[in-house]
C-alpha cells in the first residue's frame, strides 16, 4: 500500500502539485487521470522519488518514503518496477540482456537461472522468441511488453505505468492493460498507472484519481466514475457524444435508467428523445 | 550565474560519481564496453591524424632549416620534439574531445532524454557512479595509451615522409632521434594525456547527463561539450607547460 500525504511540487514558483493525499491499496490498479499538464506525472514522479516533494510525504507499506536517506530509498527501489511511457529500454542490449539487466546487477544467479527467469517473465507478457532482438527492431506494443517483462523480473511489490498506452492501438492497449491487472492482482503488487485512456479507466480502474490543474478534483472507482456529478471530470472523460452514450449504455446496465441530460434512443422505431429545453 | 550553477552541479556530480558499486562485474563489463568504444574506436582517426602530422612537419622543418651549417639530423629531433610535446598529446586530444567527447555527451544524452536514466535510478542503481565513472576510468586508460600510439606513429610518419621526399635518409633520421632526447618529454606528455583524458570525459559526461529537452538537445549538448572541452585542454596545456616545463 502507497500513502501520499499532502504532497505539494513547484518549479520555479510555479506550483505543479497541490496538496494532494491519496491511498493506493495493493492488489488493485490505482489510476491517476488527468488532462495534459495537470500534474500526474510529476505526481508519479514524486511518488517513486525521481522528484523530491516540496511538502507532505510518502509512506510506502507504512515507511516514510520522503524522510529516507539516500541508501534506504535504494532499498525501496529495488521493490519498484516502472514501466515508462517511451519504454526506456536500453538501445545498446537486445531483448534478454535488456530484462536480464535488473537481475545480473542485484543477484548473483548463474546466467543459467536468470535465462529461465528472463524466459518466464517474457511468456508471462505473451512474447517468445524475441530474445535476440534489438528493441529498434521491435513494434511500440511489444516495446511496452518488454519494459513491463524488466519491471517485473524482480517481482517487485510496486508497479508504476507512465501512460503504458499511449502510441498503441485499442486492441494492444486492451492487451496491455489485461496484463498489468493480471500481474496485479497475480502477484499482490500495487499498481499506479498514468494514464487518458478511457477504455483502462474502465476496464481496470479499482481505484481512481482524477487531477485538475495540480489538484485532486474527484476520487472513487470505475463503478463510481459514471455516476460522479463531477462536471469537470464528467467533461473530461465524456467528452464526446460516442462516449456520452456509452456511459448512458453502462448506467442503464447499472440502474436501469439512462441520463435525463441524454436523448439516448430507448426506442430505435420512436427515434432519439428530445433534448431538455429543445422542444 | 549559469557559469557558477553549472560549476557546482559538474563538482557535485564528480562528487556522486564515488560510491559502492551495486555489483561489481557489472561495473567492470561496462568499464570494458567503454574500453574498446573509446580506445578502438578512437584508433583509426588517431593512426592517421599521427602519420600525417608527423610527415607534414618533417617536411616544413626541413622548409625552414634553410642554413647548410645545421644538420639534417635536426630535422628528425626538431619533430621528435613536437610531436611528444604537442602534437601528440594536444591535437590528439582535441580531435578525441570531438569523436570520444562527443560519443559520450551524445550517448548519456540520449539515455536522458529517452528516460533510460530515470529507469535506471528507479531500479536504485546509482546511475552517476554506473554510467559517468566507468567512462572517465576508461578515458583516464585509454586515451594516455592513444597519445603514445601517436607519438611512435608522428615520428614513424615523419621519417617516412623524409625519406620519401629525400630530405633526410633513414640511417641521418634515427641518429638524431636520440640526440639531446630529454625523458621528462614523454613524462610531460603523459601528463597532459592524463589531465586532458579527464577533461574530455567529464566535460561530455556532464553535458551529456544533465540535457533536458529532445533530439535538438542532444545535439547542442554534444556540441557545447565538444567546444568546452577543447577550451579546457587548451587553457591546461598553457598552464602545464607553464609549471612543470623548465624555461
Amino acid at each position: 500500500m502507497i500513502e501520499v500525504k499532502h504532497i505539494k511540487k513547484s518549479f520555479d514558483g510555479r506550483t505543479v502539485i497541490e496538496d494532494i493525499s491519496c491511498v493506493m491499496k495493493a492488489g488493485q490498479c490505482n489510476l491517476i487521470i488527468g488532462a495534459s499538464g495537470s500534474g500526474k506525472t510529476v505526481l508519479q514522479k514524486c511518488i517513486v522519488g525521481l522528484f523530491e516533494p516540496d511538502e507532505g510525504e510518502i509512506l510506502y507499506d507504512g515507511q516514510n518514503f520522503t524522510a529516507m536517506k539516500g541508501n534506504e530509498k535504494t532499498q525501496i527501489r529495488k521493490e519498484i518496477g516502472m514501466l515508462f511511457q517511451g519504454s526506456a529500454l536500453f538501445d545498446s542490449l537486445n531483448v534478454q540482456e535488456n530484462v536480464m539487466f535488473p537481475l545480473s546487477m542485484f543477484t548473483n544467479d548463474s546466467f543459467r537461472k536468470k535465462l529461465d527467469r528472463v524466459n518466464e517473465v517474457l511468456e508471462r507478457v505473451n512474447l517468445q522468441g524475441v530474445n535476440r532482438k534489438f528493441p529498434s527492431e521491435l513494434s511500440g506494443g511489444m516495446k511496452k511488453r518488454v519494459a513491463l517483462a524488466r519491471a517485473i523480473v524482480l517481482n517487485p511489490k510496486y508497479l508504476f505505468c507512465d501512460e503504458p498506452n499511449s502510441g498503441l492501438d485499442p486492441q494492444t492497449s486492451l492487451v496491455i492493460d489485461k496484463l498489468i491487472q493480471e500481474i496485479t492482482v497475480e502477484f499482490n503488487m500495487t499498481t499506479v498507472v498514468n494514464t487518458h485512456d478511457m477504455n483502462s479507466l474502465m476496464e481496470i480502474g479499482n481505484y481512481i484519481l482524477y487531477m485538475y490543474k495540480g489538484h485532486k478534483e474527484w476520487e472513487g472507482n470505475n463503478k463510481e466514475i459514471i455516476f460522479s456529478k463531477n462536471e469537470r471530470l464528467n467533461n473530461f472523460i465524456f467528452a464526446s457524444d460516442f462516449l456520452q452514450d456509452a456511459k448512458a449504455m453502462r448506467m442503464l446496465e447499472e440502474t436501469g435508467q439512462i441520463p435525463d441530460h441524454r436523448n439516448f434512443p430507448l426506442d430505435p422505431e420512436k427515434g432519439p428523445d428530445p433534448k431538455p429545453g429543445s422542444a | 550565474m549559469t557559469i557558477f550553477s553549472d560549476i557546482g552541479r559538474y563538482l557535485l556530480m564528480v562528487k556522486g560519481m564515488f560510491s559502492k558499486p551495486e555489483n561489481g562485474r557489472m561495473y567492470w563489463k561496462e568499464f570494458i564496453h567503454q574500453c574498446t568504444e573509446i580506445g578502438f574506436g578512437s584508433l583509426g582517426i588517431v593512426a592517421i591524424i599521427s602519420v600525417f602530422i608527423g610527415a607534414v612537419s618533417t617536411i616544413q622543418t626541413a622548409y625552414q632549416l634553410v642554413s647548410p651549417l645545421i644538420p639534417t639530423s635536426t630535422i628528425a629531433q626538431i619533430v621528435r620534439d613536437t610531436v611528444i610535446l604537442e602534437f601528440a598529446p594536444t591535437l590528439v586530444c582535441i580531435v578525441l574531445a570531438g569523436v570520444a567527447g562527443s560519443r559520450i555527451a551524445s550517448e548519456l544524452g540520449n539515455m536522458r532524454v529517452s528516460e533510460q536514466i530515470d529507469a535506471l535510478e528507479i531500479m536504485g542503481i546509482k546511475t552517476k557512479t554506473y554510467l559517468i565513472l566507468p567512462k572517465i576510468a576508461a578515458a583516464l586508460l585509454m586515451i594516455p595509451l592513444l597519445v603514445v600510439i601517436a607519438m611512435i606513429l608522428g615520428i614513424w610518419g615523419g621519417r617516412m615522409a623524409g625519406i620519401a621526399a629525400g630530405i633526410i635518409d633513414g640511417y641521418t633520421f634515427d641518429k638524431g632521434l636520440k640526440e639531446f632526447f630529454v625523458p621528462f618529454s614523454v613524462k610531460f606528455a603523459l601528463i597532459k594525456a592524463y589531465v586532458f583524458a579527464f577533461i574530455i570525459s567529464s566535460i561530455a559526461a556532464f553535458y551529456g547527463y544533465y540535457v533536458k529537452g529532445g533530439a535538438l538537445e542532444i545535439g547542442r549538448a554534444s556540441t557545447r561539450a565538444v567546444v568546452v572541452s577543447c577550451i579546457l585542454i587548451l587553457f591546461a596545456d598553457y598552464i602545464l607547460s607553464a609549471l612543470l616545463l623548465p624555461t
